[in-house]
């Protein structure tokens, strides 16, 4: 300790200021170079999706159902049931997430049900996505006895629901509670304060969450595997399988067929960059709004 | 007009318009009651929403564990301690594949704990403050790929390089030690449980570092400029005032990646072979319970083969929902003690 009191030139002298320097450094170093290495696997990651998807990607990716072995084809149905199926999982849960995020934030400062709820639905965010389709499968798949849309749409909803009760609590406890009292003043019942009020000052940060939580399930590949099934062909019928971006590249990539393979790296790199373009823009776009 | 005629003038504008106060006030407590009602019906709404998410928590246990009752009966808790996994007997036991996720889990925690801390690190002490945001960002991008997507790279890209370079380098160094040797040996075709940790601590990272880099921040900037007043390094002051004072979020933070890492199914699929053993080298396949359950489940028949997958996946969600629930209750903690942040 005498090394604080020392002049940097004597202390340089020191054996004991120049093992601290050194244990210093090395920590430092490490540190750098698994930060390095975090951002080499990200780069890793998304330089072989660019290269292994982009040249697959053509024209007949978008127009062309999924093919047989061998033929060629695209994964036009494969896009067309994603879609759906997340449209209407996020439908689902928004009205649920927001509407369970608007007591936690506003009503749940007394009672069980708040801070329970809480603990639960952090559980729920980071629960096994196998798990829940497991869940679905046992409540609707095996009840109505076919896999269909709906139940990969429900498998979906339910893993968007703690994401959306997560960032609706957050965003409406940073209202200030100046404005709520001054809309409780001028005569506002409470639901109005709420909705019209505190829900419209965080709107922005509301369709974050929300936005999050698309592409959170855009990726969801276990929950789909035994709800929504696959379809190898055209199918806009929610109360049957439904082909998906998720499990055709699954099937695609553990298959021998080299144009399977192709067409998943193609889907991969879809998938993985529609997702990050979510990811970023909601960043960019609502920076202020979320902390 | 003075100001008392004017006060009078509206005074009798309003009882024309209501004829009397009685009137008025009675109009007044039927609009209040209106609102209370409204205010009690939109309270009850959001409420029965909050306990629905509490509800679908009961219901996920209570299906599963219905789900499984049959497998439960018929093998008692052997299930649990039996090595055999035979779909075509009709034999089930769990062991294989609890063996497989706890120990991929457990693979992937031994390498992200240090990796995320380091980043955490670097996060919040040496990094420039105008490379904090597009860093910080970019960790966070990480945990926002698809599963799918590390597995389908872990597969068609690690797994080769891994049996390629890797692989041949732990068997000559480290496959004649002693007690650790025979993890190393084998022989090396990249897939496998070695392989399905390092995927795995690759795709947890992100989320430990993230928990550990908001800990890290919440520590009052007096303490840290305190220590370094007295002219300790970096790393001391990380030693000696931030891992103190945050070591509930750090532990916190790193049980919630083993939650995510213990659940992860895509991922462990492509890169774990997807065989029921249980070997003493790391680089022979194995599987986990979630890879269990995402290769069998859509083509298992009736006989019991879906009872014991369903077994399998309440076995998983107990031990997730007892680390996760470990794992929240110790950043509450921490959050206690702070006032207000997680």
């Amino acid at each position: 300790m005498n090394a604080i009191a020392q002049t940097p030139a004597q202390a340089e002298v020191s054996p004991l200021y120049r093992k601290r320097l050194f244990i210093n450094r090395l920590a430092l170093t490490l540190s750098l170079l698994a930060m390095a290495s975090g951002m080499i696997f990200l780069l890793w990651i998304l330089a072989v999706l660019f290269m292994k998807g982009i040249g697959g990607l053509n024209a007949a990716v978008f127009t062309q159902m999924t093919p047989s072995p061998g033929s060629a084809g695209g994964l036009l149905n494969a896009i067309f049931g994603s879609f759906v199926m997340v449209s209407l999982g996020t439908l689902i849960a928004t009205p649920i997430g927001i509407l369970a995020g608007v007591y936690l934030a506003e009503f749940g400062r007394r009672g069980w049900v708040a801070p329970t709820t809480r603990f639960v639905n952090d559980i729920l965010l980071s629960a096994p996505s196998i798990i829940i389709g497991l869940f679905v499968y046992t409540i609707y798949v095996a009840q109505v006895k076919h896999f269909s849309a709906w139940a990969g749409a429900i498998a979906l909803a339910i893993i968007a629901i703690p994401v959306i009760v997560r960032t609706t609590e957050t965003m409406l406890l940073l209202v200030p509670a100046s404005l709520r009292e001054a809309a409780a003043a001028l005569g506002a019942p409470e639901w109005k304060v709420v909705t019209m009020v505190a829900l419209r000052a965080v709107r922005s940060g509301v369709i974050t969450g929300i936005l999050l939580a698309v592409a959170r399930i855009s990726g969801e590949t276990a929950p789909l595997l035994f709800t929504a099934l696959n379809n190898q062909f055209w199918s806009s019928d929610l109360n049957a399988p439904m082909a998906n971006l998720p499990v055709v590249i699954f099937q695609f990539a553990m298959s021998p067929f080299e144009n399977w393979i192709e067409l998943a790296w193609a889907g991969a790199m879809l998938i993985t960059f529609s997702v990050l373009a979510i990811n970023i823009i909601t960043r960019v776009v609502f920076r202020q709004r979320t902390n | 007009m003075s100001t008392v005629e004017a006060t009078e003038a509206s005074g009798s504008q309003r009882k024309a318009e209501y004829v009397s106060n009685e009137q008025f006030q009675k109009s007044l407590n039927a609009k209040l009651a209106r609102q209370r009602i409204q205010d009690l019906a939109f309270r009850r709404t959001t409420l029965s929403f909050a306990l629905f998410v509490l509800l679908l928590l009961g219901a996920i246990i209570a299906s599963l564990v219905l789900g499984a009752y049959p497998i439960f009966e018929k093998f008692g808790f052997g299930f649990l301690t039996s090595r055999d996994w035979n779909p075509v007997t009709n034999e089930f036991g769990a062991l294989n594949a609890i063996y497989g996720t706890v120990v991929t889990s457990f693979i992937a925690l031994l390498i992200a704990f240090p990796v995320s801390f380091g980043i955490a690190i670097f996060l919040t002490e040496l990094c420039p403050i105008w490379l904090k945001r597009p860093l910080g960002t970019a960790v966070e991008l990480l945990a926002a790929i698809p599963s799918i997507i590390y597995g389908m790279w872990g597969l068609f890209v690690f797994a080769p390089l891994f049996a390629k370079y890797a692989q041949p380098f732990l068997t000559k160094y480290f496959g004649d030690v002693p007690l650790i040797g025979e993890l190393f040996q084998g022989p090396p075709m990249g897939i496998g449980m070695l392989s399905a940790g390092i995927i795995l601590a690759v795709m947890v990272i992100p989320f430990i570092a993230s928990v550990m880099r908001d800990v890290f921040e919440i520590v009052p900037p007096v303490l840290k400029e305190s220590a370094y007043g007295l002219g300790a390094t970096t790393w001391e002051v990380v030693r000696n005032i931030v891992l103190p004072y945050t070591k509930a979020g750090v532990v916190g933070g790193t049980m919630l990646g083993l939650g995510r890492a213990l659940g992860e199914t895509m991922a462990v699929t492509f890169v774990i072979g997807n065989t029921p053993k249980i070997a003493a080298s790391l680089f022979e396949p194995g599987a986990s319970i979630a890879s269990t359950i995402a290769n069998e489940f859509a083509e298992a028949g009736d006989g019991g083969h879906i009872a014991a997958l369903i077994g399998v996946g309440l076995v998983l969600f107990i031990i997730t929902f007892i680390v996760l629930a470990l794992a929240k209750l110790m950043l509450m903690q921490l959050a206690k003690g702070e006032g207000a942040r997680t």
